[in-house]
């Protein structure tokens, strides 16, 4: 490559000493030509990708920063201070015709937010759902940090959770009862989402144990019930809840509706676990299941001690995929008239003050989602790198 | 199962001892079964009955021939109209539910491999891009895409008198995406029949050509030649019987588009947020699958002197193939079950036509809902039998 590389006849043998490689090959100007400019067609895309990113990123950044607007009374008050920024007399100036917003109206946001967070439950309870965030925030601790001190009692009481949250929200301990239509916003999401997360897991894995039983009722039974739930959608499941589901009930029964879709929910995202877990089940060689009838476990014992520990380990990424899409799934109660966070944006977009902010209401539930789905499947992947014990 | 068989007790009455012996026991597990799922069963039927007969509700499917008395906007495949009955308009919910699952696995495919392959790109740049869309696609809800995308085709496209014009032929507005229509006129289907038959010759061709390559290894232009074939046949059909084809062209008469083709806002919205939600998924599909084929094969490859477009052709895809088709189909079906989201935005699939008005208007709840269920277990039955028989055949190569 350069004049530096060529051998010196004039050294000894075993003399020669090291030269630093060419420049071109390293630092910053070295991983350029590697990583962007490598052939034509890399330089091509380059440059598109810059050309692009150049034109997106700039006008992003001022749409959601620049000429943002935090502090607003309404819709019309928002684009005044965008059109006449810094100007006292704001509010008596009429807006230009064929006015386009240039910025975020984040005050819409700001001035909703209660409503996301805890739907319509009512204000002088709130602390209760404060309450749960926190104990949620414990129990999910407790699940996540191995080293916890005093794990094995956090983790006791991370199973009593979904029960004790749903008691102190409803209105157990004496406390005054809460409706669960007035649930909303992002409590709603995570009461569907931890509940169906916990209760799916332990229903999934009976399931594909079941599916591989060698009793062939129990097989036939759990197969059909796999394929029936993953062969229709979610939402048919959801109005099968909310129109069918009372008239399986003996007469006079009051169902709740959020308890019905709780456990479609649940049996939904089981059905995806038992195929998962199935997965990660025929993965383990036959010698393991051998190996556990030579050492005299019975049943329950072979499966809790060897084989599901390994199962579960090869499924972690499908199951927390489930859990992702339950997660996400969980959105479509909207459409059952259940008014999660896409619920509360759809209907906060409906108020004349404030209507046609759509970019900011779907990019805030956006965001949220994505950084509640994200950081699982980064979890994931943490776990699935700390559990790998093979070479 | 597990545990050791023939342990029974040396004492005891005659259920301990049958309970101790592993085949008595799975059989004792099977009818107690059986009999729970049964008493649940006939628990329900009977609520269903009891809860049935105080409201004064049958369970009959005599519903489906009375007139719907509601419309449907978008019925591309047949005529309808609120005089049809309530059979007519499931079918043309059925229709739209086929229409939209099948552009929408055809454009995510596409756009999957497409990004999936500039995830493997040496350009860190691009590589990096597909890699934030992505993931951003993947952790957000569908149904928040589905009203993005509707929403700025209805808010942010102009009206149809200021429509955004290309070429004069294609228009885009608020109201939907206008395009030219085919329009068969006399001698239309001989040119159809020629172009089935050229399809047929050329599956023979591609088994023979393949036959040939197995015994001998000579390797036909197979592409060119199907590609030859089709567009060569059906063209001179086409001239011969004097070009029995015409486009009719949108244009604009009053407030609206007149003659075309318009996609409505909510099939372009659910076709489009459909396609990338999904798309991102098979990307990460496809990404994984090409991977999954060892750099050895490559290497191999070389080292016995195929180029390297024969060694894509021959040695990595026909083994990534073997990976991705099976995840893939299962994608496919998903595309098919999340199109029933479709009613959160008003079209009129499956869901939204008798699990929805028709719901609503007759209060047959059990009946609609059946049908629903029937039909969306029918379609995934059906894709994931045809997937199966294909990874089969996939299969069958391996050695």
């Amino acid at each position: 490559m350069s004049e530096s590389n060529t051998p010196n006849p004039n050294y000894e043998p075993g003399a020669h000493p090291d030269w630093p490689p060419p420049v071109k090959t390293t630092g910053v100007i070295g991983w350029v030509r590697l990583n962007l400019l490598s052939s034509p067609l890399n330089i091509v895309m380059t440059v598109v990708a810059l050309w692009f990113l150049g034109t997106v990123i700039p006008s992003m950044i001022e749409w959601l920063l620049i000429n943002a607007v935090w502090d607003a009374e309404n819709r019309v008050d928002c684009w005044k201070q965008m059109t006449f920024p810094g100007d006292p007399d704001y509010l008596s100036k009429e807006l230009p015709r064929g006015w386009v917003q240039p910025g975020g109206c984040w005050a819409f946001i700001e001035n909703r937010m209660s409503l996301f967070v805890y739907g319509f439950y009512p204000e002088p309870e709130r602390w209760r759902v404060k309450l749960s965030f926190l104990m949620l925030v414990v129990a999910v601790l407790s699940v996540l940090w191995d080293k916890m001190p005093e794990r094995k009692f956090f983790l006791w009481y991370a199973v009593a959770f979904p029960f004790l949250a749903g008691w102190l929200l409803i209105g157990g301990f004496g406390l005054s009862p809460v409706e669960t239509d007035l649930f909303g916003g992002i409590l709603l999401t995570l009461i569907l989402g931890v509940t169906g997360i916990t209760f799916s897991l332990p229903l999934g894995i009976m399931l594909a144990l079941g599916r591989r039983s060698k009793m062939p009722v129990v097989r036939i039974l759990c197969v059909l019930f796999i394929e029936f739930i993953r062969g229709v959608p979610l939402i048919a499941l959801l109005f099968v809840a909310s129109t069918m589901l009372n008239y399986f009930m003996p007469p006079g029964t009051v169902f709740d509706l959020l308890v019905r879709v709780l456990i479609m929910v649940t049996l939904f995202s089981a059905a995806y676990i038992a195929e998962v877990v199935r997965g990660g089940l025929q993965g383990i060689p036959n010698g393991q299941h051998e190996a556990a009838d030579s050492l005299g476990l019975n049943y329950w014992k072979a499966n809790r001690l060897i084989i599901l520990p390994q199962a579960l380990k090869i499924s972690i990424p499908g199951i927390v995929n489930t859990f992702i899409g339950l997660y996400k799934d969980t959105t479509l109660v909207l459409i059952i008239g259940m008014l999660d966070p896409l619920g509360i944006g759809r209907s906060s977009l409906a108020d004349a003050e404030w209507a046609g902010l759509a970019r900011e209401v779907y990019l805030f539930i956006a965001i949220f989602f994505f950084i509640s789905c994200f950081s699982m499947s980064r979890y994931s992947i943490y776990l699935e790198k700390k559990l790998h014990t093979g070479h | 199962m597990g545990a050791p068989t023939g342990t029974e007790p040396s004492s005891g009455n005659l259920i301990a001892r049958l309970w101790g012996n592993e085949e008595t026991r799975s059989v004792i597990i099977q009818i107690v079964t059986l009999t729970v799922v049964f008493a649940v069963l006939a628990l329900v039927v009977r609520n269903v009955a009891i809860n049935f007969a105080t409201l004064g509700k049958s369970f009959s499917f005599d519903f489906l021939f009375v007139p719907s008395a509601y419309d449907i906007t978008f019925s591309p495949f047949i005529d309808y109209n609120s005089r049809d009955t309530h059979l007519r308009a499931a079918v043309v919910g059925i229709l739209n539910t086929l229409l939209v699952a099948a552009s929408s696995i055809v454009l995510a495919t596409v756009l999957g491999f497409i990004m999936g392959i500039l995830r493997l790109s040496s350009n860190w740049l691009v590589n990096r891009m597909v890699y934030v869309f992505i993931e951003f696609t993947r952790n957000v809800p569908l149904l928040l895409h589905i009203f993005f995308v509707h929403g700025i085709i209805i808010t942010t496209l102009p009206p149809p008198k200021q429509a955004m014009n290309i070429a004069d032929t294609f228009f885009l507005t608020n109201r939907g995406f206008y395009v030219p229509a085919p329009v068969l006129e006399a001698g239309a289907g001989v040119v159809v029949i020629i172009l089935g038959l050229a399809i047929l010759c050329v599956i023979g061709f591609w088994h023979w050509a393949k036959q040939v390559q197995d015994e001998t290894g000579k390797i036909y232009p197979v592409f060119w030649v199907s590609a030859g074939v089709i567009v060569g046949a059906t063209g001179i059909a086409y001239f011969v019987m004097g070009m029995p084809l015409s486009w009719s062209i949108p244009a604009l008469k009053g407030f609206n588009f007149k003659d075309g083709m318009a996609l409505k806002p909510e099939f372009l919205a659910l076709w489009l947020a459909l396609s990338y939600y999904h798309a991102s998924f098979i990307a990460e599909i496809v990404r994984g699958g090409i991977l999954a084929v060892s750099h050895g094969q490559t290497e191999a490859a070389y080292a016995v002197g195929l180029r390297p477009n024969r060694t894509l052709q021959l040695v990595i895809v026909p083994q990534a193939l073997r990976v991705i088709i099976p995840p893939l189909a299962s994608m496919y079906l998903n595309v098919t079950k999340n199109s029933s989201l479709a009613i959160a935005i008003g079209y009129m699939d499956v869901v939204a036509t008798i699990g929805g008005i028709t719901l609503m208007q007759t209060g047959k709840e059990m009946e609609t809902m059946i049908i629903v269920l029937l039909t969306y277990l029918f379609f995934s039955l059906l894709i994931s039998a045809s997937m199966n028989w294909f990874n089969r055949r996939m299969k069958l190569a391996e050695r």
